[in-house]
């Protein structure tokens, strides 16, 4: 068996794998993604009236979700979601505190400090770290641009 | 000269040991698969009373151990050497599992092929005359799996097709060289075989060309027909392997289809339990072993069996690095007559 | 209508997510990452404004909005503090968010433990 030829055995291989159901998943991802953006726009206008300017509103509505996401995913409810609706829950802003909350739970049993502190953004710090240095170069690009 | 070696890799035993007793405890999952009345326990929590998933596990090895010495009706200083491991960083299931034994201890890791490397090892300890009674034991935990290797337990990701799900489950067995059988007869120590899979998700694929390997050897090494066994079972290549395995072996002229099964594939009910491709880790061959193939074998509906733990020898570190996955396969016969 | 504009802008931008973790092996992690940074680079070539103008929520609440709020902080901070404002803008729109998954997610992590999956 060593000299079997990796790339031909990679095709192989390729060609037992059963295809995921592209449109079940799919349509599991449109639906619960749009419940929970949904949700979300239900939250900014009642922000919105009770006085909240629009981008208050936005941010309240943010914090909001966040909690929501980080409370289903306490009580274990969120990766039950996750399992039909994939993508539908992981890419709203409910998705991004799964990703800080499962890890920080997880490892509780490693301490305060080097467990939940620390393991708190192994999902999430790559999102910031992209997120924020992103937005900074557009800004300097922005900042040349418009001088 | 060796006097025992047969082959290019296989070793047959002049006086072969007898598995004098086995036991195995699994997960609540793994109670409600088709194999469940084989296991002697089934625990009711993942966490068996411990405050850690790392903590269950070890107490569940330990106490597979134990319970595999009390059936065989030896006491704890009769052991003369524990051979243990488990899929955990530095092995410390197994280590702190025997922290309590205080008998000789060797560590072993060979990821999900400890099982079988347990075997062989402590089958040529006794045949060599070094020792009367060693105790072979392995264990995994799915949850102490997942963080070590996936994502935390409540991430809300969707599990690849291809994925295997790691069996909670601890299974030991006792070889004597007093004994009236199972006894084992030949062993056959695998390669490492890399195809270069780097998919992490798929490591039945990484690990079928190792045991395909290892089961064509065995064949050549000792003479054997398939016709000689009643059962090939691998440890855990599940749905995708498992049938690349057969085609593999195929291609040598050799037809194991009638007779082979995965214990990946038989520990869990896959329609029903939803574990993807199926079962995986090293309580997944141990516990099918020490359970149901043991069991079976005192029975007599197997009379010899080839069992082959089949392990995916990559870490985290190494898969974040892109490297490929290595895969082993050690082989071991468990025949009720010496042939 | 507004509901109804969230309900499908959102659903659409999850069903590109999924299309990529089933049609390609990333994690996601990688979903993530790529949707931050994908709204952020559409928000500064002026694509990603008309979709929050129509889809709302839809389009705010999907990682892709985290983006959006980053780059137009930073281009609002450079607009008013010139060149500190591109390193102070994005990370102050977003300030709110991000000190409460700190924060929520602290608490629930001593709160709550993990449960085996089944």
């Amino acid at each position: 068996m060593n000299n079997i030829n990796s790339k031909d055995y990679r095709k192989y291989v390729n060609s037992k794998i059963p295809k995921p159901s592209y449109f079940k998943n799919c349509i599991w991802a449109f639906i619960v993604g749009g419940i929970i953006c949904t949700i979300g726009q239900i939250i900014t206008n009642f922000y919105n009236n009770v006085g909240l300017d629009k981008e208050d509103g936005a941010a309240a509505t943010a914090i909001t979700l966040i909690f929501i996401g980080a409370l289903l995913t306490g009580i274990g409810i969120y990766d039950k979601i996750g399992k039909r609706a994939g993508a539908g829950s992981i890419v709203p802003i409910t998705g991004f505190a799964n990703s800080i909350v499962s890890p920080a739970m997880e490892f509780k049993r490693e301490g305060y400090i080097f467990g939940v502190a620390a393991k708190m953004f192994s999902i999430a710090g790559p999102v910031l770290v992209y997120g924020f240095g992103s937005s900074i170069i557009i800004g300097i690009i922005y900042y040349f641009i418009t001088k | 000269m060796a006097q025992k070696k047969i082959g290019k890799q296989t070793v047959k035993f002049q006086n072969p040991p007898s598995i004098i007793s086995t036991a195995s405890i699994v997960g609540p999952k793994e109670g409600e698969g088709p194999l469940k009345e084989y296991f002697d326990i089934i625990l009711e929590d993942d966490l068996y009373d411990q405050d850690s998933w790392e903590k269950a596990e070890s107490k569940m090895l330990e106490d597979a151990m134990k319970m595999a010495i009390k059936n065989a009706k030896l006491l704890e200083e009769q052991i003369e050497y524990i051979l243990a491991g488990d899929l955990l960083n530095q092995i410390i299931s197994s280590s702190f599992a025997v922290r309590q034994l205080q008998r000789p201890y060797f560590g072993l890791y060979g990821a999900c092929s400890t099982m079988t490397e347990s075997l062989s090892l402590g089958s040529m300890i006794v045949d060599g005359g070094f020792a009367d009674n060693v105790l072979c034991a392995t264990s995994s935990h799915f949850c102490t799996a997942e963080r070590q290797y996936r994502f935390p337990l409540e991430l809300g990701n969707q599990r690849p097709f291809t994925s295997q799900w790691t069996v909670t489950g601890a299974g030991a067995a006792v070889i004597s060289a007093n004994g009236s059988g199972p006894y084992i007869t030949h062993v056959t120590t695998g390669k490492i075989v890399d195809p270069g899979i780097k998919d992490v998700n798929n490591m039945g694929a990484a690990m079928a060309p190792a045991a395909a390997d290892t089961i064509i050897q065995h064949f050549e090494d000792t003479g054997f027909n398939v016709d000689d066994y009643d059962l090939i079972i691998t440890g855990d290549l599940s749905g995708i392997g498992k049938p690349i395995a057969e085609e593999l072996i195929l291609t040598k002229g050799i037809d194991i289809s009638t007779i082979y099964k995965d214990c990946g594939i038989e520990i869990f009910d896959g329609k029903r339990q939803d574990t993807h491709a199926g079962g995986s880790g090293c309580g997944c061959s141990a516990s099918v072993f020490a359970g149901y193939l043991y069991k079976e074998l005192k029975k007599g509906k197997y009379n010899r069996i080839l069992l082959v733990s089949t392990g995916a020898l990559h870490s985290p570190v190494s898969a974040n690095q892109g490297e490929s996955i290595p895969g082993i396969a050690h082989a071991v016969t468990i025949s009720n007559v010496i042939s | 209508m507004e509901y109804l504009r969230a309900f499908l802008v959102g659903g659409l931008i999850c069903v590109i997510g999924q299309i990529l973790m089933d049609g390609t092996k990333l994690t996601p992690a990688h979903v993530l990452v790529s949707f931050v940074t994908a709204g952020v680079i559409l928000t500064a070539l002026g694509i990603y404004e008309p979709l929050v103008n129509f889809g709302g929520a839809g389009a705010t609440v999907p990682l892709t909005g985290f983006g959006y709020s980053l780059a137009k902080g930073a281009i609002k901070g450079v607009n008013q503090n010139g060149i500190l404002g591109a390193f102070t803008g994005g990370i102050q729109s977003t300030a709110g968010g991000i000190a409460a998954a700190v924060l929520f997610g602290y608490i629930m992590a001593v709160i709550f433990t993990p449960k085996a999956k089944s």
